[in-house]
């Protein structure tokens, strides 16, 4: 039996992809409150009392302050920056009426309209999007 | 004897669902992924399976962030559709086969796989869209189903070869149970896609469509493609597809493609499906 990839090695490449927050352990750690926030949105009688007041809702919750303000704010890049883990994430703009393909494109650079468009034609290509270290490597060939 | 017949991989994308339970199928959008399934659900019809051992994974519906087990299998009587936050699904409860679960379940930990066993089990679209594309609208699914979770969502998630080693192993259970049922077994998940930060709509149909070329006959590549392969070239979800490898896996030395789809854009994902069968 061969040993499996060093953990070191492996976690770092993971943090080598442009524009994407892979869940690993030392998310799921910081995010664990605030997925389980999330979840708990999909209880009926949960999500009258958060939409009654978010604010008070969140504040029955341990998390930090910085977390509490992307949920209000929306802003999923900061909310997976700070743990949050997509499909638990989803539970709020599910909430909110928002479906999946408009909240995935409120964390890119397009509108909905564009970002739909862009699916209709293919979707974002992998060109360009590999790797953060090729991409720094490639710019600094051009400099 | 009980023998695995089949093996189907197919997306599971949540919106396909819905497309079955508000009718829009045929419509110009849903159309030409629905059509890519009419060939199946004729074949179904024929082969009539006595089980389905579905692999697919959660997503936040059974299984909160407390709990993540690595490869789960359902083993009770029957297994509701799960409320994802808009009510649970229009579909029938899945009728569980307890004696095969259990059955599998003891082998597989005798054989070196430590199973979560799971006696109730809400199920979400991962396991209930596959059986709508397979099967349509009846008001009872047609055969029995195991439901096998795998974690795919919190890294490390099982390598792709760990995937395919299970695969086997469920083969060997299987071919261990007294009873002469028609087991098929169905990978689910994928494509590509990424549905999170500034990179999400990522697809990559190259990648897609080598990726089922090598579950076709006897090529043993696919199981060593590591995760970040997946990562970069099929978006931060496209590491699902180690599930379709569990199928691949346990349909043994090689297989014959009896039929394949692919389609794009079906929201956020690319969509696959294949049927294969062992070619010994």
């Amino acid at each position: 039996m061969s040993a499996g990839p060093d953990i070191h090695d492996y976690l770092a490449e993971l943090e080598d992809i442009p524009g994407t927050r892979v869940f690993t352990a030392a998310r799921a750690r910081r995010g664990y409150q605030l997925n389980q926030f999330a979840m708990s949105l999909m209880k009926p009688e949960n999500r009258v009392l958060w939409k009654a007041d978010e604010r008070a809702y969140l504040d029955g919750w341990p998390l930090s302050e910085e977390q509490k303000q992307a949920v209000l704010a929306r802003d999923y890049n900061r909310m997976l920056d700070l743990g949050g883990n997509i499909y638990f994430l989803s539970k709020i703009f599910s909430t909110d009426g928002i479906p999946f393909a408009e909240a995935c494109s409120s964390m890119t650079d397009m509108s909905f309209p564009e970002y739909r468009q862009m699916m209709l034609e293919g979707g974002r290509s992998p060109e360009g999007n590999r790797s953060i270290r090729a991409n720094r490597a490639a710019a600094e060939g051009k400099a | 004897m009980a023998r695995i017949t089949a093996g189907v991989g197919s997306s599971h994308v949540p919106l396909l669902g819905v497309a079955v339970d508000q009718g829009k199928t045929g419509d110009d959008y849903f159309g030409p992924i629905f059509e890519g399934y009419e060939w199946t659900r004729e074949w179904e019809k024929r082969e009539k399976p006595d089980v389905v051992i579905l692999v697919y994974n959660d997503h936040a519906s059974a299984f909160d962030a407390n709990i993540i087990p690595t490869f789960a299998i359902g083993t009770g009587e029957r297994f509701k559709p799960a409320d994802e936050g808009w009510g649970p699904r229009p579909v029938p409860d899945v009728v569980g086969h307890p004696d095969l679960a259990w059955h599998v379940a003891q082998s597989l930990i005798l054989d070196d796989f430590d199973m979560t066993i799971i006696n109730e089990l809400d199920v979400d679209h991962g396991l209930t869209v596959p059986l709508s594309m397979m099967f349509g609208q009846p008001t009872e699914w047609p055969c029995r189903v195991i439901p096998l979770a795998v974690n795919v969502v919190t890294y490390p998630v099982p390598s792709g070869n760990r995937c395919w080693l299970l695969g086997e192993a469920i083969a060997r259970a299987v071919a261990s149970f007294p009873e002469g049922l028609k087991v098929q077994i169905w990978g689910t998940g994928g494509m590509s896609h990424q549905l999170q930060g500034p990179r999400a709509g990522l697809l990559n149909r190259e990648w897609d469509n080598r990726f089922m070329d090598l579950l076709v006959g006897d090529s043993q590549e696919a199981r060593r493609i590591p995760h970040i392969e997946y990562l970069r070239e099929t978006g931060s979800e496209g590491i699902e597809m180690v599930m379709w490898l569990i199928m691949r896996g346990a349909l043994g030395r090689a297989t014959r493609c009896l039929h394949r789809h692919y389609h794009i854009p079906c929201s956020n994902t690319a969509i696959g499906h294949m049927v294969l069968e062992p070619a010994q």
